[in-house]
C-alpha cells in the first residue's frame, strides 16, 4: 500500500489543501454509523473493528480508527504473545527482584549495579524495514532503541546488533548486508555511541526476511531515573525534536505485523527515514532537561508515533489528555490528521512539563536548536481528546487504545515434522579420522560464513568514542566502564542459535541464554539481567505458536534457574515470506556487572608459555552443529544437553579466577566447537599454541572429530600464566568443575593439534579473513 | 595550570574524550560552546571529533562558520595552539587555517582501525614532545578522511615541513602522499584525522605489541601544547 492509496482509498478524507480539510469528527461519526471504513486495509480484523465500535458506542472516526489500528497491531499490542510473556513476571525469585529497579513494561528495564549507579538496556527488532530499505531500516532501528534508553533518564553509552542474513552467496544478500551495515555504521557512529559487539549469521531461512535486532545500553545515577507518564492536571504536553513527516505511516501495523508475500506491494513508504544528527542533539537536549529537572517525564516516539505516545502517557498517568493536533510541526503541510497520528517519523520526543517550568524547558530546547511545540495538557477527564482545527476528531478512553487491546489465545499445534527431524541425528554422519581430513574440515569451518572473521562489518563501527570501551569484538562480550573513579563497569553479549531452536525451541532458547550468560562470564563480569528479542514466523501458524510457547517457557524457566530477571525486550512475529517461517530465533542479551573493568579478560592468548585449560566435558553432540551444517549440509537430531547448574558453577569459577587475576584469557566454546575456539583464541593476538586432545578423548570417551567439533555446553578454554598454575588448579579442584590441561601457548607461529595436524598462523588468518571480504569487498589493511 | 578549551558543537562526539585527555596530560580542560563569542581566556583550543551540524553540505563546512570560529581564527592567527581532530581537522581546512580539504574515503566506507603513523615534524605546538620521525599508533575512525589538495599546494606543504603526520603500512582512506595531518606555516595550528585523545589511557587505547588496549602515544600531543605554552 502506498501513501496515496492510503489517502484516497483507505480514508474518506480527501483534500489537497490543509485549510479546507473535510474532517471526520466525533459528532460526524455518531451521525453516520453506516459509513464504510477501511479497517482491513489498516490491518484490523473484522472482530477487532466490531470491538472498537462496541467500546466507543459508535463507529470510530477516521482518526480513532488510525490510532486503534496501529496500537492494536501485533507489534504494539503483543496480542498473540501477551499470555505467554506473563511467565517472565511470574517465574521470579527474591534474588531476581533484588537489583531490579524497573522491570518489564516500561521503555527499558533498569538494574542497580552498585555505588549509586544503574544500567538500563534493551534489545529490539527492526526486521521488516531492514529488508525493504536496508540502510534506513537498520539506521532507524538503532535510533529507536536509543530513544527508549534516553526516556528512562539515562545517557546511552553503547550499542550492539544481532544480525541475520540470507546465504552469503545469494545475489540479494550483498544488497541487504551493505545497506544494513552502513545504516548501523552511519547512525550509531554519528550518535557517538561505541558499537561493542553483537553477532552475524548467514542462513537461507533469513533470505527473504533478515533479522536486524538492535541493542542499546544506558547508564544513570539512581536519582535520575524517570518514568514516562502524564500526571498533574494542567501540565503541558510538549512535542519536540524533528518535524513530523509522511514516513513510516503504518510501520507498526501493515509492515511489522504482517508477512511479506511474493508479488505484494513493497510497503516502502512504511519505512522511516532517520537523521542521526537530529537524534544526537535530542540526546544532549533530553539529558539537559532531566539534569535541570525541567520535565516530569519523557516518552519517545517510535512505533505508532503520536498515537502511541499520547495514549500511553495518558494511560500511565492521570488518565486524561487534551491535544490540538494542528500544533504539530510538519515537514509536509499536506499531511492529514490521520497521517499525523500514525506517522513514525524519527527523532521525536513527547514531554510532560509543569506550566511554571515551561519557560525553562523552551530555553533548553532553543539552546540545542530543537524545535518544540506545546500540543495540549493533562486533564482529569479520563479521556484522550484530540482536536483538529477546532473539531474533535478523537475522544477515547486511553487505556482502550494503549493497554486493553485484544488478547489472543492463538491455536497451538505440535509440528507435524519435528519428530522426524529430531530422529535424524548427525551422529550417524561420517566423521573424519585422519589428521589431514580433520585439518581440512577444521579450515572449512573456520572459513564458513558464520564462523569467519567479521572485521569487514565491525571495522565500520566506532568502538572508541566516549573512551570507556574495555572490550569489544572479537571478544566474547562487550565491556564498558561506567564509573571512572572505581572502574565499575558492565558487560553485555547477545546470542541465539536458530538451528538449535528449530530442532527444539525449549532447549534452543535455553542454549541461547546459557551461551550469552557464558559469554558475559568469560569477560570476568557477573551476569545480572536479560533482555530478549523474540523473532518468529506468523502467529497465525499454530506450529509457530508452539515454537513460541516452547521458547518462552525455556527462557523463563532458564532465567528462574539462573536467577537473572528478564527486564524487557520485544516480540517480532510474521518473520516469513510466503508460508515458510524463519527458524525460531530468540536472541538473548545478557548484562553483567564487573567491579573494576581493569580485571577484564580477553578472548585470546596474549603471552607465550601460558598453560591452556579446557573447562567442562565433551560428549557426542553434533546435532545442529556448525560441523553438521557446513560439512554435511545437515540439520537434524536434538541440540546439546542444557545444564544450567553447570553454567552457574562455571561462571562462578571464572569470576573467582578473575578476582584473583589468575586468568590470562577465556573463550567460550560454541559454534564450531573446540577447534574453532582454539583458532579464534590464536588469531585474537596472533600467538600460537600446541594442543593435545588425547586426554579429552580418553576421559570423555570420544573420537578426535567429536573432541574438536562437538558443541557440548558448559565449556570454556582459559589460558593461565605458569606462575598462577597451582592456584588455578586448586581453584578448579576446590569447586569440582571438570578441568584438563590441553596445551600451551608458544611462539611457534602455528596452531598445532598434536598427532593430528598443524596450521600456520598465516594460513589460519587467511582462511578466517577471506570469506566476508570475498563476498562484500576488501577489508582495509588486510 | 595550562587551560585548554574544547569546543562543543551540535553533533560533536569526542568532546568529553578530548577533555579527559587534557586532564590526563596535566592541564585543565575548559568546555567552550559553539554559539558563544568567547574563548574564556584559554591558552589553547581543541576542535574535537564528531559530525558537527550533521556534516551537512560537507564535513566541517557549516561548523567553520560557527560564531565561536571567528575567535578561534583570531587566536590561531595570533599564535595560540589549536588542534583539530578528525571533524576538527575538517573544520580547520574549511576555515582555511590549514591547507587542503577532505573527501569521502577512497573505499567509500567508514573505517575504524588502530593506525600507525610517523611524526614528520616534531617542531609544532602539538608535537614537540615527540622524537623526530617517531612511529606511533593512534586510533582513527572516519568516513570523510581522504586528504586532498592541488599539486602546487601539496608541493608547498611538503616543502615547508607542514606535513606533520604520515600514515605508515596502510593508507586507510586514499589520502595524497599518505598525509594524516598537517599544520599551518607557523606550526601552532595542527589538524589530523586520527584521534590522539583515544590513546591517552592504558586499558582504553589501541592494542600494542606488549598488551591489549595499552597504547598511550596520544598523551604527547597534549603535553607538547603545555610545553609550547610554557616556553612562550
Amino acid at each position: 500500500m502506498d501513501r496515496h492509496a492510503l489517502n484516497s482509498g483507505a480514508f474518506t478524507v480527501v483534500s489537497n489543501s490543509p485549510s479546507v480539510v473535510t474532517v471526520d469528527s466525533v459528532s460526524n461519526a455518531a451521525a453516520t454509523p453506516e459509513r464504510e471504513q477501511p479497517w482491513a486495509a489498516l490491518g484490523l480484523k473484522e472482530d477487532e473493528y466490531a470491538k472498537i465500535r462496541e467500546i466507543l458506542g459508535r463507529r470510530p472516526t477516521s482518526g480513532e480508527l488510525a490510532m486503534y489500528s496501529v496500537m492494536w497491531s501485533e507489534h504494539c499490542s503483543y496480542k498473540s504473545s501477551k499470555i505467554y510473556l506473563r511467565q517472565f513476571g511470574q517465574k521470579v525469585s527474591e534474588k531476581m527482584k533484588k537489583n531490579l529497579m524497573v522491570g518489564m513494561g516500561e521503555n527499558a528495564g533498569v538494574v542497580d549495579v552498585g555505588n549509586g549507579w544503574a544500567v538500563t538496556f534493551k534489545i529490539e527488532s527492526h526486521n521488516h524495514p531492514s529488508y525493504i530499505e536496508p540502510f534506513q531500516g537498520a539506521a532507524t532501528g538503532v535510533g529507536g532503541i536509543v530513544r527508549d534508553i534516553i526516556s528512562m533518564g539515562a545517557r546511552p553509552v553503547a550499542v550492539m546488533d544481532a544480525l541475520r542474513f540470507g546465504r552469503i552467496d545469494d545475489p540479494d544478500t550483498a544488497r541487504v548486508v551493505h545497506g544494513v551495515v552502513s545504516g548501523i555504521s552511519f547512525y550509531g557512529n554519528c550518535l557517538g555511541l561505541p558499537n561493542i559487539g553483537g553477532e552475524t549469521y548467514f542462513d537461507s531461512v533469513y533470505q527473504a526476511n533478515p533479522l536486524v535486532n538492535a541493542l542499546a545500553v544506558g547508564v544513570l545515577r539512581h536519582e535520575d531515573l524517570h518514568l514516562a507518564n502524564a500526571r498533574g492536571v494542567g501540565n503541558k504536553v510538549v512535542l519536540f525534536g524533528a518535524r513530523t513527516g509522511g514516513d513510516g505511516i503504518g510501520g507498526a501495523s501493515i509492515l511489522a505485523s504482517d508477512s511479506f508475500s511474493a508479488g505484494g506491494p513493497t510497503k516502502r513508504p512504511a519505512v522511516q527515514v532517520g537523521d542521526p544528527f537530529a537524534e544526537k542533539v535530542l540526546i544532549e537536549c533530553c539529558l539537559e532537561l532531566f539534569q535541570q529537572e525541567l520535565v516530569e517525564g519523557i516518552q519517545d516516539l517510535g512505533a505508532a508515533g503520536i498515537s502511541c505516545a499520547t495514549s500511553e502517557l495518558a494511560s500511565n498517568g492521570d488518565g486524561g489528555m487534551f491535544i490540538e493536533l494542528e500544533r504539530v510541526l510538519l515537514r509536509d503541510p499536506t499531511l492529514t490528521a490521520e497521517e499525523i497520528l500514525m506517522s513514525e517519523s524519527q527523532e521525536r520526543m513527547m514531554a510532560i512539563v509543569t506550566p511554571e517550568k515551561l519557560e525553562g524547558f523552551l530555553a533548553a530546547t532553543a539552546k540545542w536548536d530543537v524545535e518544540t511545540s506545546v500540543l495540549g495538557e493533562v486533564t482529569d477527564t479520563g479521556r484522550l481528546i484530540i482536536n483538529w482545527h477546532g473539531e474533535e476528531i478523537v475522544n477515547v478512553e486511553p487505556r482502550t487504545v494503549a493497554v486493553d487491546g485484544p488478547v489472543y489465545e492463538r491455536p497451538v499445534a505440535y509440528p507435524a515434522w519435528i519428530d522426524a527431524l529430531q530422529a535424524d541425528s548427525a551422529s550417524k554422519l561420517s566423521r573424519p579420522t585422519s589428521g589431514d581430513e580433520l585439518r581440512e574440515q577444521a579450515l572449512r569451518l573456520l572459513g564458513s560464513a558464520n564462523l569467519a572473521d567479521k572485521s569487514w562489518i565491525t571495522n565500520q563501527y566506532d568502538t572508541y568514542v566516549l573512551g570507556n570501551t574495555a572490550l569489544s569484538f572479537p571478544d566474547d562480550g562487550g565491556m564498558v566502564r561506567v564509573d571512572e573513579e572505581s572502574g565499575l563497569g558492565f558487560a553485555v553479549a547477545t546470542d541465539a542459535n536458530g538451528r538449535f531452536c528449530q530442532l527444539d525451541p525449549y532447549a534452543g532458547a535455553q542454549l541461547a541464554l546459557a551461551e550469552a550468560f557464558r559469554n558475559v562470564a568469560v569477560t570476568g563480569a557477573t551476569p545480572v539481567a536479560v533482555s530478549d528479542c523474540l523473532n518468529f514466523g506468523s502467529p497465525e501458524n499454530p506450529e509457530v505458536m508452539w515454537q513460541f510457547s516452547q521458547a518462552i517457557a525455556g527462557i523463563s524457566d532458564g532465567c528462574l534457574a539462573m536467577e537473572i530477571p528478564v527486564t524487557g525486550g520485544n516480540v517480532s512475529f510474521y518473520n516469513q515470506t510466503g508460508d515458510v517461517p524463519i527458524h525460531p530465533t530468540p536472541v538473548i542479551a545478557v548484562l553483567g556487572v564487573i567491579d573494576d573493568v581493569a580485571k577484564r579478560i580477553p578472548a585470546g592468548w596474549q603471552d607465550e608459555g601460558d598453560n591452556i585449560y579446557l573447562l567442562g566435558t565433551t560428549g557426542l553432540e553434533l546435532d545442529g552443529s556448525a560441523w553438521a551444517g557446513v560439512i554435511h549440509d545437515h540439520l537434524g537430531g536434538r541440540p546439546p544437553v542444557v545444564d544450567l547448574d553447570a553454567e552457574l558453577q562455571l561462571a562462578a569459577l571464572i569470576a573467582a579466577g578473575s578476582d584473583q587475576s589468575l586468568i590470562g584469557s577465556a573463550h567460550d566454546l560454541a559454534d564450531g566447537g573446540l577447534v574453532q575456539a582454539l583458532a579464534e583464541a590464536t588469531l585474537r593476538f596472533g600467538v600460537g599454541a600446541r594442543i593435545w586432545i588425547t586426554e579429552i578423548m580418553q576421559r570423555d570417551g570420544v573420537d578426535a572429530a567429536t573432541a574438536l567439533f562437538s558443541e557440548s555446553t558448559g565449556r570454556v578454554i582459559v589460558s593461565v600464566p605458569r606462575e598462577d598454575d597451582v592456584k588455578f588448579q586448586g581453584l578448579c579442584e576446590g569447586r569440582g568443575y571438570p578441568v584438563l590441561r590441553i596445551g600451551v601457548t608458544d611462539a611457534g607461529g602455528a596452531l598445532e593439534i598434536q598427532d593430528q595436524f598443524t596450521v600456520e598462523l598465516d594460513e589460519l588468518r587467511r582462511v578466517h579473513r577471506s570469506t566476508l571480504s570475498d563476498a562484500f569487498g576488501p577489508v582495509i589493511g588486510q | 595550570m595550562t587551560r585548554i578549551g574544547v569546543i562543543t558543537f551540535p553533533g560533536s562526539l569526542d568532546d568529553r574524550d578530548a577533555q579527559r585527555a587534557v586532564r590526563i596530560a596535566g592541564a585543565t580542560p575548559v568546555a567552550l560552546w559553539h554559539g558563544d563569542h568567547d574563548l574564556q581566556g584559554v591558552d589553547a583550543v581543541i576542535l574535537p571529533g564528531g559530525f558537527a551540524y550533521g556534516d551537512y553540505l560537507r564535513a566541517g563546512a557549516i561548523a567553520s562558520f560557527a560564531p565561536i570560529m571567528s575567535e578561534v581564527i583570531d587566536a590561531a592567527n595570533k599564535g595560540v595552539p589549536v588542534l583539530g581532530i578528525c571533524n576538527g581537522f575538517q573544520m580547520l581546512a574549511e576555515a582555511r587555517l590549514v591547507p587542503g580539504a577532505h573527501t569521502r574515503n577512497a573505499h567509500q566506507q567508514f573505517i575504524r582501525r588502530d593506525q600507525k603513523m610517523r611524526v614528520e615534524n616534531s617542531d609544532t605546538a602539538w608535537t614537540n614532545e615527540f622524537a623526530a620521525g617517531a612511529e606511533i599508533i593512534i586510533p582513527m575512525k572516519n568516513a570523510d578522511g581522504r586528504y586532498v589538495a592541488d599539486a602546487e599546494t601539496i608541493a608547498r606543504v611538503e616543502g615547508n615541513g607542514q606535513v606533520v603526520f604520515r600514515y605508515l603500512d596502510v593508507n586507510p582512506n586514499g589520502s595524497i602522499n599518505e598525509i594524516a595531518g598537517v599544520s599551518n606555516e607557523r606550526g601552532n595550528v595542527v589538524g589530523l584525522m586520527p584521534h590522539p585523545e583515544h590513546a591517552t589511557e592504558a586499558g582504553f587505547g589501541p592494542d600494542m605489541p606488549e598488551a591489549m588496549a595499552s597504547g598511550t602515544d596520544g598523551i604527547a600531543f597534549f603535553t607538547s601544547a603545555i610545553r609550547a605554552l610554557q616556553a612562550v
